[in-house]
């Protein structure tokens, strides 16, 4: 069972008048990269907020880093890390101030070098002694994601990582991920977009009206659809190819 | 878990820092907070204080307990409103998914708010010293004054507390401190209760405030403070006991 890093069953939690998780079930190994993926209002969310101990669900039992989230919920705090959906930074502190907050907060005993460190590998050396109000939306997100990475968590949460970023911003974020996955963290990531899970996640589970309705690695949801027909058709350049393009001439700054 | 109960007082203190951080670099904070009070002592003293028998020949004198209080009330709003800014943005939750003591977040804000007031009142005392104002009373007295102010900043900061928590937008935050700041006006901050009508000046006497002004006023003057400083302590602990009930009532439901 060490290979587990989430192990998630019946889970169900109503508010109200709206019952949004129905009994779901998962399991995100350890060191993977997992993708949620599902609509506006599918229960993303609120299945992030109970696992990172912000919420409480109604019934069923969810386990992260070997720890129930109902009975041992400072554990699970040990273990993880949340960057929720909307930018949790402070915009009246710089952003070194920011991430020194959050090593002070951990306790770290080298917090100056850290804190040097994720500055600049999230590229915001240059900006770090600026208020962040004064941040670009791509820019608060990377600080969002390094206040999340200090004191090195075991698994990270990131709630629609790339929502409202441009596609550069959007690379630079997969890009991390990607390294942080390769360092041994396990990622626990929510998004809308099929491509976003396609092109991270090692798997994937769909979030639909309250349950998980497929589960799996890419090439295994690939079975699940019609096999692939051979077509002649002209490729067109996406907008997304040629915004890159033009611009793919910055990104070696 | 013994390790979160050991660090939280340092977690308060991060706290504290993180909001003396905002209000240092929101100046308009500051001067919001005290120019209306003085500018409110200044009215008082060269434009209505003439007219006013008070039965004390310094007016300054008499008049400033009842603008420390109002400093203190209108200063509060801006510590309900800081919580509600910081509930919205997401910070709140960042703090509660940290293995940090749940309590040090709400805690560093009602140390912000005993410290940002205590720095408003000072700054209004010392312009009330170029005004006139005058005490001889002992550093006791001082001390019991300090006292009651802190517990009256820490009363009012819980019902912020509450208002911070539960409001739907950022007016909402701020607007239950109208009412607060207009108490002064019916007690005896300004004029004697003798003056008013029975009804009104039977709400004021038996009102929190008048009791606060009057010990505060003696305490000040070196006259014998009687009943007044113990129904004073009672509002004050009465209204933080009961206030800091309810907020962390809301708090744990806002927080789950
Ligand atoms: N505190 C709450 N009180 C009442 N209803 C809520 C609450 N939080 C979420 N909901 C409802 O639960 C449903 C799922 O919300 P959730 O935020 O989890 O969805 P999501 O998948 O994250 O959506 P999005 O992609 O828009 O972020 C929505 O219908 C929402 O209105
Ligand atoms: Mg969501």
């Amino acid at each position: 069972m060490h290979d587990i890093a989430i192990h998630v069953t019946g889970l169900k939690k109503s508010f109200k008048t709206t019952t949004v998780l129905k009994g779901v079930d998962l399991t995100v190994r350890r060191g993977e990269i997992f993708a949620l993926l599902g609509a506006n209002g599918a229960g993303k969310t609120t299945l992030v907020k109970i696992l990172s101990t912000l919420a409480k669900q109604d019934s069923g039992s969810a386990k992260v880093h070997g720890f129930d989230v109902l009975d041992e919920p400072e554990r699970v705090r040990q273990s993880i890390s949340l960057t929720g959906q909307f930018a949790a930074v402070d915009e009246i502190l710089t952003g070194r101030e920011n991430l020194v907050m959050i090593a002070k907060l951990r306790h770290l005993a080298d917090s100056r070098r850290i804190v040097d460190d994720l500055l600049q590998r999230f590229d915001l050396t240059d900006a770090a002694d600026r208020r962040v109000s004064t941040y670009s939306g791509g820019m608060r997100r990377r600080l969002d994601i390094a206040m999340s990475l200090v004191g090195k968590p075991n698994i990270i949460f990131l709630d629609e990582p790339t929502t409202g970023l441009d596609p550069e911003g959007r690379l630079e974020v997969w890009k991390m991920v990607k390294e942080l996955s390769s360092t041994g963290t396990t990622v626990f990531l929510t998004t809308q977009y099929l491509e976003e899970a396609e092109q991270l996640a090692d798997r994937i589970a769909i979030l639909h009206e309250g349950t998980i309705i497929t589960n799996g690695t890419l090439a295994e949801l690939k079975k699940l659809f019609p096999p692939a027909k051979v077509e002649y058709v002209e490729k067109q350049p996406t907008l997304e190819d040629i915004f890159l393009a033009i611009i793919g001439k910055k990104e070696e700054k | 878990m013994e390790a979160i109960r050991k660090h939280s007082f340092s977690d308060m203190g991060i706290m504290l820092g993180r909001s003396m951080r905002h209000i240092f670099r929101s100046m308009d904070t500051i001067i919001t907070v005290t120019i209306t009070p003085i500018a409110m002592m200044l009215l008082f003293v060269y434009v209505f204080g003439g007219a006013i028998q008070t039965g004390m020949d310094n007016y300054v004198n008499y008049l400033l307990p009842g603008i420390l209080l109002i400093a203190i009330a209108s200063g509060i709003a801006y510590t309900a409103y800081r919580l509600f800014m910081d509930m919205q943005s997401g910070i709140f939750e960042r703090f509660h998914s940290m293995p940090i003591a749940h309590s040090a977040a709400l805690w560093g804000h009602v140390l912000t708010s005993l410290v940002s007031n205590a720095i408003s009142v000072v700054v209004i005392i010392l312009v009330a010293l170029v005004m006139g104002f005058r005490s001889a009373a002992p550093i006791v007295s001082w001390l019991a004054v300090a006292g009651i102010l802190a517990l009256f900043t820490l009363a009012l900061t819980w019902l912020a507390v509450i208002a911070g928590l539960s409001a739907k937008s950022v007016d909402g935050a701020g607007a239950f401190s109208y009412p607060l700041i207009f108490l002064p006006f019916i007690s005896s901050a300004f004029v004697p209760t003798e003056s008013m009508p029975p009804v009104v000046r039977a709400f004021a006497d038996n009102q929190p405030v008048t009791s606060i002004v009057e010990a505060i006023r003696s305490l000040l003057a070196s006259e014998p403070v009687g009943n007044d400083i113990w129904i004073a302590l009672a509002w004050c602990v009465g209204i933080s006991i009961v206030a800091y009930f309810f907020a962390m009532r809301v708090y744990k439901r806002k927080t789950a």
